[in-house]
């Protein structure tokens, strides 16, 4: 791991693997949504109203691993201090708050035709709108400051309480909703899923993890390459200062 | 030990010669709880059933409000250098700045918590649960505020940011603190709940310090 904290290196290798994870993202996307629009039967109960869970699950899982990945690369800087984490930190949450907004809006859409609502303080929506409100933390944290490594620790450390703070909030959410439980509900807990529609779910979540690591790959690149910029103008305007300063002192 | 006690009696001293700080925020929550009753009418039925939900968010929202200066005057002022250069472990000295900011900002407002229960038409058995949750459930509040408090340091718009930091972790105790004392409205037991409130106060009394501690390095680094 090591090896990687010389960002040159990072470059070439993310240059060589970037086309791979780009390509099998088109690849399991485009497989994914036909087999999920075309090629996978519609549901006995819900009807076409199915095929929004194969955006809509997928969606939730990256939510979690997306912040799951967020919190590694948090404890990797604050132990080792490793330069890249902190880029990968920044990197990542943008990419997992989109995820979770996706999974809420898909949600709500389904939950108009199943439940006749947008929204419904269910547990899972509610601990799922709390998880996108920790991702706008870490973004709003990291980009709090003058100093872009300032806000890169201090929101590792925010990532971290919030790791130990996720099952607490899931529980919690779980012990209140069964408190206040709604009228009635029908939950959709399907003890099995068919082949037919198990085959698009899984192509569709393949190719939200490799779409998820080709966008990382761009912005760590681009986030190394704005800060060499900003360093160049730095210096160059250093060197500009200096150059301009005798005449000053001289007129 | 000797460390935590004179930080905890400087920060009291403080709080005690310029007690408008505390008396604003205790002002603020009660204020603030006053002004339901013109939002959703006299009807003591309503104002019933909501009385708990609305003594506990802004209790909650009264705590954040007083965590913006918790370090901010002594981050500008340099205080906190010499209390990071000091031989003492910072950990324990910022839990004695938490413990001072709770026995200064939360106690009141547990203080007048019943008096404020009494206008929403709670029902008055309710009181001593509503005050016990309020004693296990506020701790944990400036503990984790602590946390937002020294991440914000020298940030852009701080005061702002800090809410959207710690308002979604503060969700467990907004709930089980309600949940404690509906149960006591209701006449069921509250015990499981002001356990639960206990074990998150056990959970975040070792954590808070250490990531505050952290906060406040990273800041002056």
């Amino acid at each position: 791991m090591q090896r990687f904290a010389n960002p040159g290196r990072f470059l070439r290798l993310a240059r060589a693997v970037y086309p791979w994870t780009a390509g099998l993202a088109v690849l399991c996307l485009a497989a994914g949504l036909w087999f999920a629009f075309v090629a996978s039967p519609p549901d006995y109960q819900m009807g076409e109203t199915v095929r929004i869970m194969y955006v809509h699950v997928p969606a939730a899982w990256m939510a979690l691993f997306v912040y799951t990945n967020l919190a590694v690369a948090a404890a990797v800087l604050l132990v080792w201090k490793h330069p890249l984490a902190e880029l990968a930190g920044r990197a990542m949450a943008p990419v997992g708050a989109c995820f979770t907004a996706l999974c809420l809006i898909t949600g709500s859409l389904w939950g108009q035709p199943m439940w006749g609502t947008f929204w419904v303080w269910d547990a899972r929506l509610t601990s799922v709108l709390v998880l996108f409100f920790l991702y706008l933390g870490y973004i709003a944290l990291s980009n709090a400051f003058d100093d872009p490594t300032r806000g890169g620790k201090a929101a590792a450390i925010l990532a971290l309480v919030g790791v130990v703070n996720v099952p607490i909030i899931k529980f919690s959410v779980d012990w209140w909703n069964t408190l206040h439980q709604p009228a009635s509900l029908t939950r959709l807990d399907a003890p099995a899923i068919h082949a037919s529609m198990l085959v698009p779910l899984l192509l569709m979540a393949f190719g939200f993890t490799f779409y998820f690591v080709a966008v990382t790959l761009i912005r760590i690149r681009t986030e190394i390459l704005a800060r060499r910029l900003r360093a160049l103008q730095f210096s160059q305007g250093a060197s500009e200062v200096a150059a301009a300063s005798p005449r000053q002192v001289s007129a | 030990m000797s460390a935590l006690a004179a930080v905890l009696r400087r920060e009291l001293r403080l709080a005690w010669r310029s007690p408008g700080d505390s008396l604003n925020v205790l002002l603020f929550f009660v204020l603030t709880v006053v002004l339901f009753p013109f939002g959703v009418g006299p009807a003591a039925e309503i104002l019933e059933r909501i009385a708990v939900g609305v003594i506990w968010v802004m209790a909650l929202l009264a705590c954040l409000l007083s965590l913006d200066r918790l370090f901010r005057d002594e981050y500008e002022d340099g205080g906190l250098d010499l209390l990071i250069l000091s031989p003492a472990p910072l950990e324990l000295l910022v839990l004695g700045k938490i413990l001072a900011h709770w026995l200064t900002t939360a106690l009141p407002l547990i203080v007048v918590s019943p008096l404020l229960g009494l206008l929403l038409q709670m029902p008055p058995h309710a009181f001593p649960v509503l005050a016990l949750s309020l004693l296990l459930g506020t701790p944990t509040l400036s503990l984790i505020g602590a946390i937002g408090a020294g991440l914000t340091l020298g940030a852009r718009r701080g005061g702002v940011l800090i809410a959207l930091l710690i308002l979604p972790l503060y969700i467990p105790i907004l709930v089980f603190g309600v949940a404690a004392v509906d149960a006591a409205a209701q006449g069921l037991s509250a015990q499981p709940h002001l356990l639960l409130l206990g074990g998150l106060l056990a959970l975040f009394l070792p954590i808070a310090p250490v990531a505050t501690a952290a906060a406040l390095r990273q800041a002056l680094h």
